[in-house]
């Protein structure tokens, strides 16, 4: 687009591109710099007058293997989550976008993105109320069926999971019901025409037609989820020590923001890695 | 290839009766055009045969088979959308051989068949194109190569021809019937256009709020309207007023009766015409030139009436001024009212 530019043009694109600039500058690449800055000190400089730099904070993630078991512990948990969002998001998405017309699409729509609504915070809490020991799920489940169920979900790995999934849902559900939504109907039409069975049409037209949707989401699942610290801390308790964890640790509860800042960013540059070696998968879904 | 018989269906949705009672057959090999506005049930009649739709009530049977209870997938039918339907995410090849996988044709029968079917279409050099390389015309070639290659019994087109600029739409025409004639498929298709369906099609039906209004082969329909409607649908009509009647020769005459004749059976003058035709008077209120045809608009007792000729048989008049259009009385139309 830059080819056929007049000096006007482009000073009037960058008078206009120029908040959005200033923006990225200023809560983005600021506060990254400055963690990246930070996370190469020995000391923060407030704290100790006698700072230096040091490679320290990086070596220590590769002397003590504790960062490398727990990154590998939060890489499962986010495939884990990413893979049950698409388990369940995806079908969601498929029925709101092709079976269900008129009216009730949008109420079940509305309902899908009502986790998004309400605090986090909140919503994780409810959870631990439901998943305890004689709490909501385990009371409904022993007055269904005749004989006693012990659940004790609270605290573990599984409840970690059903407590990210359920944040993270809407986002794969909405990318895929956006793709899918732009999927002609007649060409499912035509597929029936030619006697194609629903799992032909959906191996074969909605689902390469709609995955470039369906990777958005799961990119949009799996990235903050790796780093998640909340819900593992309360829904985990004892289970919920992940790497997220250990990061929120460095900076509220040990304040060695340099270490906590050198694993924020070997944990971006993992996340680079993983979504770099998955970019051929995301280009061809693209065409 | 087989016969489609539609008998006494019915289709609502919700309270609105889409299909009426209709009761239709197309013949083995035949090519036949269902033409109505919009809203005439044509296209809910189409994708009735295709089993998109259930009937409420009526038999629909395909060759030997009843069909009315069964699914799309199982009818064994061609079909072609109003925009091609083509799959982005296959190749040219790919599209056409769909339905083939899903029959688990063997590789190297389907790789024969979509060559046939596209050399069919005059495509075979773009089989490892996407469809999103194609023109327009080329894309209309692809949807008909894929809904033929598995040889249908019956092959139903829904405005195939609609998304064509009009030079393209003549050429496909052209192709279209050849191929139709070449693999001899039951044809039925969908259109609002009147000049294609006389252009293509061997039978046609017209339709009006779900009934078959007239059903038969186009000149039939044209020469010999059963009604108002497929007097004015099927061409143009030309209405003659109640004050303009007496004195006319007017064959087929019976009360309640309305008569009409077409634009291109008048004859325009500016003195009356000698004995032997019919002749009403009116006021030439513009004559448009079209090259070889010239069109005259005529105001005949409040009533516009309209009359094509080649140009260079339509006498200098003046406009504005009193006029004859006159016409062989065999050739009124008469109508129920």
């Amino acid at each position: 687009m830059a080819d056929l530019e007049t000096p006007a043009e482009r000073r009037r694109l960058f008078t206009l591109l120029s908040p959005a600039y200033l923006w990225l500058t200023v809560a983005v690449f600021l506060p990254l710099s400055a963690m990246l800055f930070f996370s190469f000190l020995t000391d923060m400089p407030q704290d100790a007058p006698d700072w230096g730099v040091t490679l320290g904070n990086y070596a220590e993630f590769l002397t003590n293997p504790t960062y490398a078991t727990l990154l590998r512990k939060s890489l499962t948990l986010a495939f884990t989550v990413t893979g049950f969002c698409i388990l369940i998001g995806y079908p969601c998405a498929l029925v709101l976008a092709k079976s269900i017309k008129g009216r009730s699409r949008e109420a079940l729509f509305l309902m899908v993105i009502l986790p998004f609504w309400s605090n986090s915070l909140v919503r994780i809490f409810s959870w631990a109320i439901v998943l305890r020991g004689n709490g909501v799920l385990e009371r409904a489940v022993n007055w269904l069926l005749p004989f006693d169920v012990r659940l004790n979900l609270m605290f573990t790995t599984d409840a970690v999971v059903i407590g990210l999934v359920h944040s993270y849902l809407p986002y794969v559900i909405l990318t895929s019901y956006l793709a899918l939504q732009a999927v002609d109907d007649d060409l499912i039409d035509a597929a029936r025409s030619m006697g194609a069975s629903k799992l032909t049409i959906l191996r074969r037209i909605l689902l390469p037609l709609s995955l470039p949707g369906l990777l958005a989401g799961a990119v949009l699942v799996f990235v903050p989820v790796v780093g998640s610290f909340m819900e593992p801390r309360i829904l985990g308790g004892r289970m919920g020590t992940y790497y997220g964890t250990v990061i929120e640790d460095q900076f509220v509860a040990v304040y060695n923001w340099p270490l906590g800042a050198a694993l924020s960013f070997i944990l971006l540059a993992v996340v680079i890695a993983i979504l770099a070696a998955a970019s051929p998968v995301l280009k061809r879904a693209q065409t | 290839m087989s016969r489609v018989d539609v008998a006494n269906v019915t289709k609502k949705f919700g309270h609105a009766t889409a299909l009426d009672d209709v009761s239709i057959t197309f013949e083995d090999g035949g090519f036949f055009a269902l033409l109505g506005p919009s809203g005439s049930g044509k296209t809910t009649l189409l994708r009735t045969i295709a089993g998109f739709y259930f009937p409420e009530s009526g038999t629909i049977r395909i060759g030997e088979q009843n069909v009315e209870k069964v699914p799309v997938e199982k009818r064994d039918i061609g079909m072609m959308f109003q925009n091609y339907a083509l799959f982005p995410n296959m190749t040219v090849a790919d599209n056409v051989g769909f339905g083939l996988r899903v029959r688990k044709v063997p590789a190297a029968e389907e790789k024969r068949r979509i060559a046939e079917a596209l050399e069919l279409v005059q495509l075979g050099h773009l089989a490892d194109r996407r469809p999103s390389q194609l023109s327009g015309g080329q894309r209309q070639r692809v949807a008909l190569a894929r809904a033929i290659v598995t040889n249908p019994r019956v092959l139903l087109l829904d405005e195939p021809l609609s998304a064509l600029d009009k030079t393209l739409r003549v050429d496909m025409q052209i192709e279209l019937k050849r191929i139709q004639r070449e693999i001899g498929i039951t044809t039925i298709f969908v259109t609002h256009d009147q000049e294609e369906a006389l252009t293509l099609s061997d039978r046609i039906g017209i339709l009006k709020d779900g009934r078959i209004v007239q059903a038969g082969p186009p000149r039939e329909v044209y020469d010999r309207p059963v009604d108002a409607f497929a007097a004015g649908f099927l061409g143009e009509a030309n209405w003659l007023p109640e004050a303009a009647l007496p004195g006319l020769a007017l064959p087929g005459a019976a009360a309640g009766r309305r008569f009409a004749t077409r634009p291109e059976m008048l004859s325009i003058s500016a003195q009356a015409p000698g004995e032997g035709r019919n002749a009403v008077k009116g006021r030439l209120l513009q004559r448009v030139f079209a090259g070889a045809m010239a069109t005259c608009l005529v105001d005949v007792a409040g009533t516009q009436w309209k009359l094509v000729a080649r140009d260079r048989d339509i006498p200098e008049l003046p406009g504005g001024g009193e006029v004859w259009l006159s016409w062989d009385p065999s050739d009124t139309l008469a109508v129920p009212a």
